[in-house]
């Protein structure tokens, strides 16, 4: 198992607690959109380097517990918490982001008329005011760093090709490679295999396999072959609570689960 | 769409960036001083002043590329800088030449008429010359940075903000047409005498101006290359195609956006202070909203986020126009309007997107030695 894994990430982001092996903790969230309660009473544990996956029907709530994590929604009532002592309530986006959590949302937006290695670099945890980035040099170490994230994403080769070209799946590997040149505890992948063909599909749960561990990953996806191929943990959703959890057998025998979701 | 000639910062470009710098330095003395007048080679006067403003245009155009070539916000109102530097200038040519105006009083001529007594407060000053290169630098910049920190601020940008601008450029033209603005109304300020007791009048002076236009111009390019080729400037062009994204990663896209936007409009005021001294008048139809969108014009037809397509709309352009305006003055208009429209539907690229010529320039593949600057030419 990947539970064992060791960070030797510094600055703030040691606050982080895992000493007992969860990395995020959502408990009790509840939020409402005009009395329409997208989470209800929600209580969900995330493992520490672990590949988690969450799936459920359309309206399950799947994509607003990404926004409350990230910051971008409030929840009514309940409590987050990114390792034992942060709470992630009341941040937000950007602090969230700074501590260590990226967020990939379902449509790549990467800098079209920039390279592979320029989006990357324009990615890095670097100074970014002004006046530095007039004169920065990238360093040995950088450049190492970028060529470590663009053999992971498979995009060595077209490093120097513009990304406007790249393909779909292509796109998407370089947000989540953007996502990783900010060296992310917390990875959020949305949706990371809508419109990828089969193949693109194969190389995506490759990645996401070999990104955990070292990175917790949290995937929110429909694709159940997909889900089956990738996940470590379950967990399904259904209006707003958890209806299921654990391995991918486990759920896809529990008869609720048949009902709601894998029997439509 | 992503096609560009993206290796401005390459050998090639240097020794080109060299050779324009001799020709214009070195060639365009020689040609008109030393080469005889009766010679095919001669370069006469009158050409060297027409040269002399193309390269102040020229640099209008750099200013613009880098702020809407590569940043993807379109200034409809440049001219308000161009001018205000002209301004700035006029006045210290003005201040320059008290005593000798037609009324022979240490008032510019207009005050006389105007039947003003003294100086107006924000007049003072500008008997130096170096403080009326300050104005030239540090009023546009004031300007821009208020309007751009607004506006910024405000998240307006696209149309809304070239609607600003243009408006902004409308409303300055109409408060320097009123005389009680105190800088000549209708007529500017003109018939100056000298510049740093030079006579604005001798073709060697004149000759002296079109040179250093020239070398600002050499180094308004270089300036912008070098800004262009840095990580800033690949975060001034990842705000034109997902500012979104930037904040993501982390920049605070708004300060980078009012660094280019002063930036531009300083570049603009300098060839304005410039291109005063030559042509020896300012008055308020240098703020009009057609001559802001010529600059745009200029960009568009030479290619958009090059520089070097910058250079070469102002030049075309420019040099069609006195073509045009000598030869054909009804149809110039018809022209310009024609050309954006072909540029627009036929040319997105611009003229440096024509290929042939460029083609080479435009497919190089060859990984340069830091790896970070080669690209492959697309479809």
């Amino acid at each position: 198992m990947a539970l064992e894994a060791t960070y030797v990430y510094l600055d703030d982001r040691d606050l982080v607690d895992v000493s007992h092996r969860t990395l995020l903790y959502l408990e009790a969230v509840t939020v409402s959109f005009d009395g329409f309660k997208a989470l209800n009473d929600l209580s969900l544990y995330v493992d520490d380097g672990s590949l988690h996956c969450i799936i459920g029907p359309n309206g399950a709530g799947k994509t607003t517990m990404l926004d409350i994590i990230t910051g971008k929604t409030r929840p009514d009532s309940g409590t987050v918490h990114f390792g034992q002592q942060l709470s992630l309530v009341g941040r937000n986006e950007a602090e969230i982001a700074a501590l260590g959590i990226g967020r990939k949302f379902q449509r790549p937006t990467v800098f079209e008329s920039h390279t592979p290695f320029e989006n990357l670099e324009l990615a890095m945890n670097s100074d970014k005011r002004v006046w530095p980035s007039l004169f920065y040099r990238l360093g040995g170490e950088e450049r190492d760093r970028i060529d470590e994230v663009l053999a992971l994403i498979g995009l060595a080769d077209q490093r120097h090709l513009l990304a406007g070209t790249l393909s779909h799946g292509q796109k998407q590997w370089l947000e989540i490679g953007m996502l990783l040149m900010q060296r992310p505890r917390l990875l959020l992948v949305d949706e990371p295999v809508a419109g990828m063909t089969p193949r693109e599909v194969e190389r995506s749960a490759e990645l996401l396999r070999s990104l955990a561990g070292e990175h917790t990953v949290v995937v929110v996806e429909h694709d159940m072959a997909f889900v089956r191929s990738i996940a470590q943990r379950v967990t399904v959703l259904h209006e707003g609570r958890v209806l299921a959890e654990g391995s991918m057998d486990k759920v896809q025998n529990d008869p609720r689960v048949v009902e709601v979701y894998l029997g439509e | 769409m992503f096609t560009q000639l993206r290796d401005i910062q390459s050998n090639r470009a240097w020794a080109a960036t060299l050779a324009a710098g001799l020709v214009i330095l070195v060639g365009v003395p020689l040609l008109n001083q030393v080469v005889p007048a009766g010679s095919f080679l001669h370069l006469p006067d009158y050409l060297v002043i027409l040269l002399g403003k193309f390269f102040c245009y020229a640099m209008v155009a750099l200013a613009m590329d880098l702020i809407w070539g590569y940043t993807g916000i379109l200034s409809l109102g440049h001219g308000v800088f161009f001018a205000l530097g002209g301004y700035a200038m006029g006045m210290h040519l003005m201040r320059a030449m008290a005593g000798q105006g037609v009324y022979k009083s240490n008032l510019p001529d207009f005050m006389v008429f105007l039947d003003w007594k003294e100086l107006p407060w924000y007049w003072l000053g500008f008997d130096h010359f170096w403080f009326a290169l300050l104005m030239v630098v540090l009023v546009p910049a004031l300007l821009a940075l208020l309007i751009g920190f607004f506006s910024f601020r405000s998240r307006i940008t696209g149309v809304y903000f070239s609607i600003l601008t243009q408006a902004m450029t409308y409303a300055m033209m109409l408060l320097f047409f009123r005389n009680e603005t105190g800088f000549g109304g209708n007529n500017g300020l003109t018939d100056f005498k000298h510049l740093l007791g030079f006579s604005l009048q001798e073709p060697t002076v004149k000759l002296g101006l079109c040179v250093v236009s020239g070398a600002a111009l050499i180094g308004c390019f270089l300036l912008c290359r070098f800004i262009t080729g840095s990580l800033l400037g690949r975060v001034l062009t990842a705000i034109r195609d997902a500012e979104g994204r930037v904040l993501f990663c982390g920049y605070r896209s708004i300060h980078y956006k009012l660094f280019v936007w002063v930036l531009s409009a300083v570049i603009c005021a300098v060839a304005g202070a410039l291109y005063v001294t030559q042509v020896g008048i300012i008055n308020p139809s240098e703020m009009q909203p057609a001559n802001s969108i010529e600059m745009a014009i200029w960009v568009a037809v030479g290619g958009r986020g090059t520089l070097v397509g910058a250079l070469l709309g102002a030049l075309v352009i420019n040099g069609a126009k006195s073509w045009f305006t000598v030869s054909y003055p009804d149809l110039w208009l018809y022209f310009l309007g024609a050309l954006f429209i072909a540029t627009t539907l036929f040319l997105p690229q611009g003229i440096v997107g024509l290929g042939g010529v460029f083609k080479k320039w435009t497919t190089k593949t060859k990984e340069s030695e830091d790896g970070t600057r080669s690209y492959v030419r697309l479809p």
